[in-house]
């Protein structure tokens, strides 16, 4: 099932449901005859869309909004903070092209500030699918909530068999094996990049690692149970994203260490106040090492940089006594 | 809506402008352009607008919406006097023991969406007036814009969407008062020909003297102006109104003044005598 025909059936199924986009209509192109008037299209007005999705809202509609990530989160900013967020209205913006996926279009369709903005307005939730399935499978759960979500959009087909049902605010693991407790390294990651996660996880399990695979989902509400696990089992934790260092995983794992009091290994792979070379997804992977193969070796390097401190630190320790 | 007749209708002017001079101390507010729609503003709820204090959750009312949202002592003071809250209430104004600030707040019966950064209820408006007509509900939604408002490019751009949607049961009211915060609108971002910038987005627009209860029974008296457009007034106002000591100075946009100022003020407000404000206690403070 796509996106399109999941949401659809659900507006089938719930009038309240109206569709809306401000002129993006890539993921939802078969729906206008559909669905009739409640597929709207605003033309190129993003802050008009998000105003009158939170007008539907008042009268008792559930809107669903389209359009690229970086025009929605970026130029309509104020009137979701303002319309959606102050009034905790149950309206979906979906952020098209994110991160990496905006390909070749360059640094002003670079949605990689996307989840900091969204995350910054209190009560927005945020859901980032890693693939076709998940987002699919998320939808009816993210309506049934009734309240305001950003889904940074990612509709691609599953690299590898979910091991986890979708749930609002749980984490999907896939573990190193499946009876290991402790592990050397576990991912964190979420949306488009777990696939190289997976990959780089396969690559280091090869060397001899345990590796366990964090698939967040939503990173608001956080898996705060996933993520002191990750701190508590492992030895190094890796934080992996396409969205800068600043406001991402990054730092909601870091704001959740501080809080409980915990210092652990922390490798942040994240565009680190940059924007990443346009270019085609293959070549951009490769270009700004986020490739599964780059991403191992990343972790590899700073696991024995952290082996070879210990062991110094152990040196240094056995000759002071 | 009650149907007052123009002596009426002054008095409840009169009583909203007393609610706006008293909510102008221990704090202060926006008193020029409170000022300048308080007449817009009780004429529409007492003449216009299908909505009671009954009905502020009726499906089926019409909604008014304060885009410029720093007038909205002016809506207080209306909604006050209409029984939509306890008159009481306004003596909370600012207080931590109530939600009454200088913005527009939801959660004060009768008001429909908070406001406070100019240009987003325009788009608000819309969203509620598709969802009317995709229910073929006959209420309608009025929007009061400020002229300053019409800087910010969201208005615009709403515009062509409220026509491009064929929303004639939009009525956008612009309230004219020629100021925007600190300067003459047309010194710093000249609108005019405002009415044919307006027809020229698609809208259909009278303009009125927007303290003329005549010429707003005229331009009030049917809606749409015109089938598939939105209805617009441009209604010329006075920042200030009925306050000639403040009329003078509207360049003075947020006030605060003090106790004895605002007897003065409610004296002059009732012709007794003028206020002896001196420019000094028109600034801002």
């Amino acid at each position: 099932m796509t996106y399109e025909e999941q949401l659809l059936a659900l507006a089938l199924s719930d009038e309240r449901i109206v569709v809306m986009t401000a002129e993006n209509r890539a993921a939802i192109r078969n729906l206008p005859e559909k669905l009739g008037d409640r597929f709207i299209d605003v033309g190129i007005a993003e802050m008009t869309m998000v105003g009158a999705a939170a007008g539907l809202a008042l009268r008792g509609r559930k809107p669903i909004i389209h359009a690229l990530g970086t025009f929605l989160t970026l130029r309509a900013f104020e009137f979701i903070r303002n319309d959606v967020g102050i009034a905790q209205l149950p309206v979906i913006i979906v952020g098209g092209v994110p991160g990496f996926l905006s390909e070749a279009n360059g640094p002003t369709h670079q949605a990689i500030e996307d989840i900091s903005l969204m995350r910054g307005i209190p009560g927005i939730n945020v859901f980032c699918p890693s693939d076709a399935e998940e987002l699919v499978e998320a939808l009816p759960d993210l309506f049934a909530s009734n309240a305001p979500w950003y889904i940074r959009y990612y509709a691609g087909a599953p690299v590898r068999e979910h091991v986890k049902q979708f749930e609002i605010g749980k984490a999907e693991v896939y573990r190193a094996s499946s009876h290991a407790e402790e592990v050397d390294v576990t991912i964190l990651t979420y949306g488009f990049l777990l696939g190289e996660a997976l990959q780089a996880q396969e690559m280091l399990q090869a060397g001899g690692m345990k590796v366990n695979v964090v698939n967040l989902r939503t990173l608001v509400p956080i898996d705060e149970e996933a993520l002191l696990q990750s701190a508590m089992r492992s030895q190094l934790v890796v934080t992996l994203e396409d969205h800068f260092k600043i406001g991402g995983l990054y730092s909601i794992a870091a704001e959740f260490f501080l809080r409980e009091g915990l210092l652990p290994e922390v490798l942040p792979i994240a565009l680190d106040g940059k924007w990443f070379k346009p270019t085609l997804l293959k070549d951009l992977l490769k270009h700004e090492g986020f490739t599964g193969p780059q991403i191992a070796e990343k972790i590899r390097q700073r696991f024995t940089e952290m082996q070879a401190n210990a062991e110094s630190n152990l040196g240094e320790y056995l000759s002071l006594n | 809506m009650s149907g007052l007749n123009h002596k009426e209708l002054e008095a409840l002017s009169l009583s909203v402008r007393e609610h706006i001079v008293r909510m102008s101390t221990d704090g202060g507010c926006f008193i020029g352009a409170s000022l300048s729609c308080a007449d817009l503003l009780t004429y529409l709820y007492s003449n216009v607008l299908n909505v009671t204090p009954e009905m502020v959750h009726d499906p089926n009312r019409d909604y008014l919406l304060l885009s410029k949202g720093h007038d909205v002592p002016a809506l207080y003071g209306t909604l006050a006097e209409l029984g939509f809250i306890e008159r009481e209430r306004l003596r909370n104004h600012l207080k931590t023991n109530d939600s009454i600030y200088w913005h527009p707040n939801r959660a004060v019966a009768g008001v429909e969406f908070h406001s406070g950064s100019l240009g987003h209820l325009l788009s608000v408006a819309i969203g509620i007036a598709l969802d009317i007509k995709m229910r073929g509900g006959s209420n309608r939604v009025f929007v009061i814009l400020g002229d300053g408002e019409l800087n910010e490019g969201s208005i615009w751009e709403g515009l062509l969407v409220a026509k491009a949607k064929k929303l004639d049961n939009l009525v956008l009211i612009v309230d004219r008062n020629a100021f925007q915060a600190n300067i003459r609108t047309e010194d710093l971002i000249p609108l005019e020909p405002l009415a044919q910038k307006f027809e020229a987005f698609g809208c259909a627009v009278k303009r009125i003297d927007g303290h003329d209860f005549s010429q707003m029974d005229q331009a009030f008296s049917t809606f749409p102006f015109a089938d598939g457009s939105p209805s617009l007034v441009i209604a010329d106002t006075i920042r200030g109104k009925g306050l000639p000591s403040i009329e003078a100075r509207a360049d003075r946009w947020f006030v605060n003044f003090t106790p004895d100022e605002v007897g003065m003020l409610l004296e002059e407000l009732h012709g007794r005598q003028a206020s002896a404000l001196t420019s000094e206690t028109l600034m801002v403070r």
